[in-house]
């Protein structure tokens, strides 16, 4: 019986000592173990969150910088061709040019070389009909003169002539 | 009663913990076998002593050692009792009365006018006598004395005081880094109670009510542990004891009743869920319902109670084992005592087991019970059955 028969006075300081113990394990123990328990757990979740985040970033940066190392190399490949493309350009402008001048060029000898031919044709033309004045003339000193000097002039005339 | 939410996580969690408080406890468990055994026999020589027709009463030296008494008795040499005897505190018409329990000689004599009853419903507790020695059963008075379980209350009481601030104040110091010291081993437990106990039971209320269930926790299986270590100041049979179970089924039974929702109540008196012929024209379902509540705390006082205890005895008579055999032959006697210490070391690491797995079921029937209180009607997600 001694054994189920519960003593008043344990009864009593259970009760007190117990209450006590509660209380100020509450509140001295329970409370701040608790409170950096949770604190630390949403640290750890803020941490993780964070990480993720972090990591999500990282990933649209480097999604950014290889659409950026796109762009670049897109712009680069537009302005190489842009750049042949006006290379080739001016290379057949400068033919052209070139070709265009080469001719008129030559058109301008052809003229010029024309102008002098005339010219040469009109000095000769002129020299031909002082030469010939001279010539009558001469025939007609020496055919006045002798005739048969005059005939050999003219027989010599006529030789030089056809050296000319 | 089951939490389905339990997984195998947590089992191999318990055994951890139940394994690393066996290995520290298992040594000094050894030596305080001997010590033991020095006490069981001193307490042959001191019974042999006093009256040589009397034999070795096993039944009763078990009960002596598991028992609450007034003075805590450590070892008899040579007829000689080394105990630390504690103050009796009486309080009677005259008023207090204070005195140390050595006057009562180990339940011999009686001093002013009290002693320590030998038998019957009263054995053990202190009686009123008369001039002539007998009971005067008129005398009304309130015993309130610092018993053996008195003091193991109040030293695991500091303990635990002691252990808990100590870890909060790492806890302030560090901040929400990682714990150290004591907090690194009262972590786990803390845990273990917020999540796999209190949370699962309580889901969202679990925060008003877990100072309360961190505390019996705590204080149940410590005690079960101090209760486990034969020497003093251990070895007081405190969770073994009936008045301390009553003590704590007794604020499980307020705390779940005075948060007890409308709800609550309202399924005591209409039980939802049986015909209606078990409440019209007698309330059957009522009756069983206010048992059930009565009960629910009873269950807890005795299921502590009785497993501490059986512990205990069972540990005991293994010892006694040794001395029932030495009496018939000495030789005998160390023959046994071979067996007896296996066994009795066996039962201890059976007991530290125990310790834990009472304080933890003390604790999530605690919690289930204020669970089921306080459950919102309309949130009918616990798994509790």
């Amino acid at each position: 019986m001694e054994l189920v028969n519960p003593g008043i006075g344990l009864i009593f300081w259970m009760l007190l000592s117990f209450s006590i113990l509660l209380v100020l394990l509450a509140k001295f123990a329970w409370k701040p173990i608790l409170n950096m328990l949770s604190k630390r757990e949403e640290k750890i979740t803020r941490a993780l969150n964070e990480a993720n985040e972090a990591r999500e970033q990282m990933k649209q940066l480097t999604a950014n910088n290889e659409r950026l190392l796109a762009q670049a190399k897109d712009e680069r490949d537009a302005i190489l061709n842009e750049a042949r493309k006006m290379r080739d350009k001016m290379y057949e402008d400068a033919k052209i040019k070139a070709q265009e001048e080469g001719q008129r060029i030559i058109a301008d000898a052809k003229e010029s070389i024309n102008i002098e031919k005339q010219k040469a044709i009109t000095d000769i033309k002129n020299l031909i009909a002082e030469l010939s004045i001279e010539m009558a003339e001469d025939i007609v000193k020496s055919e006045l003169s002798d005739k048969d000097k005059h005939t050999r002039y003219v027989n010599a005339r006529v030789e030089e002539m056809k050296l000319n | 009663m089951m939490v389905n939410s339990y997984n195998r996580n947590k089992y191999n969690f318990i055994s951890i913990i139940v394994f690393t408080v066996l290995a520290v406890f298992l040594l000094p468990n050894v030596q305080a076998q001997n010590e033991f055994e020095a006490t069981g026999a001193a307490d042959i020589e001191a019974i042999e002593e006093h009256g040589q027709e009397k034999g070795f009463n096993a039944g009763e030296t078990i009960i002596e050692h598991v028992v609450d008494a007034y003075s805590w008795h450590i070892l008899t040499y040579k007829n000689k009792h080394v105990a630390v005897y504690l103050p009796v505190i009486i309080i009677d018409k005259e008023g207090f009365h204070v005195f140390s329990s050595k006057h009562f000689h180990h339940g011999e004599a009686s001093y002013m006018g009290y002693a320590i009853c030998q038998e019957g419903a009263m054995k053990g507790k202190l009686i009123k006598v008369a001039g002539d020695g007998t009971r005067d059963t008129n005398a009304s008075f309130l015993d309130i004395s610092i018993t053996k379980n008195v003091l193991a209350l109040f030293v695991s009481i500091i303990l635990m005081l002691w252990m808990f601030i100590a870890a909060a104040k790492g806890y302030r110091k560090r901040g929400e880094g990682a714990p150290k010291g004591i907090a690194r081993i009262l972590e786990p437990l803390i845990l273990f109670v917020r999540d796999d106990v209190a949370r699962p039971a309580l889901g969202d209320r679990s925060d008003k009510f877990l100072p309360y269930l961190l505390t019996v926790f705590f204080f149940i299986f410590l005690n079960n542990l101090l209760g486990l270590i034969p020497i003093f100041p251990g070895g007081a049979n405190l969770t073994g004891n009936i008045a301390v179970t009553l003590v704590l089924a007794v604020l499980t039974f307020i705390i779940t009743n005075i948060n007890g929702t409308k709800h609550y109540w309202k399924d005591i008196v209409n039980t939802p869920g049986v015909p209606w012929w078990l409440k019209i024209p007698l309330p059957l379902m009522p009756v069983v319902e206010l048992v059930g509540v009565f009960t629910k705390p009873i269950v807890l006082m005795i299921r502590l109670f009785a497993n501490i205890t059986a512990g205990h005895i069972i540990g005991l008579g293994f010892i006694c084992l040794i001395f029932i055999f030495g009496q018939m032959n000495v030789g005998l006697g160390y023959g046994v005592s071979v067996v007896s210490v296996f066994f009795y070391i066996f039962m201890g690491i059976l007991e530290l087991l125990v310790a834990f797995i009472q304080a933890f079921v003390f604790t999530l029937l605690s919690a289930i019970y204020i669970g089921m209180a306080t459950e919102n009607p309309h949130a009918h997600s616990n798994e509790i059955k």
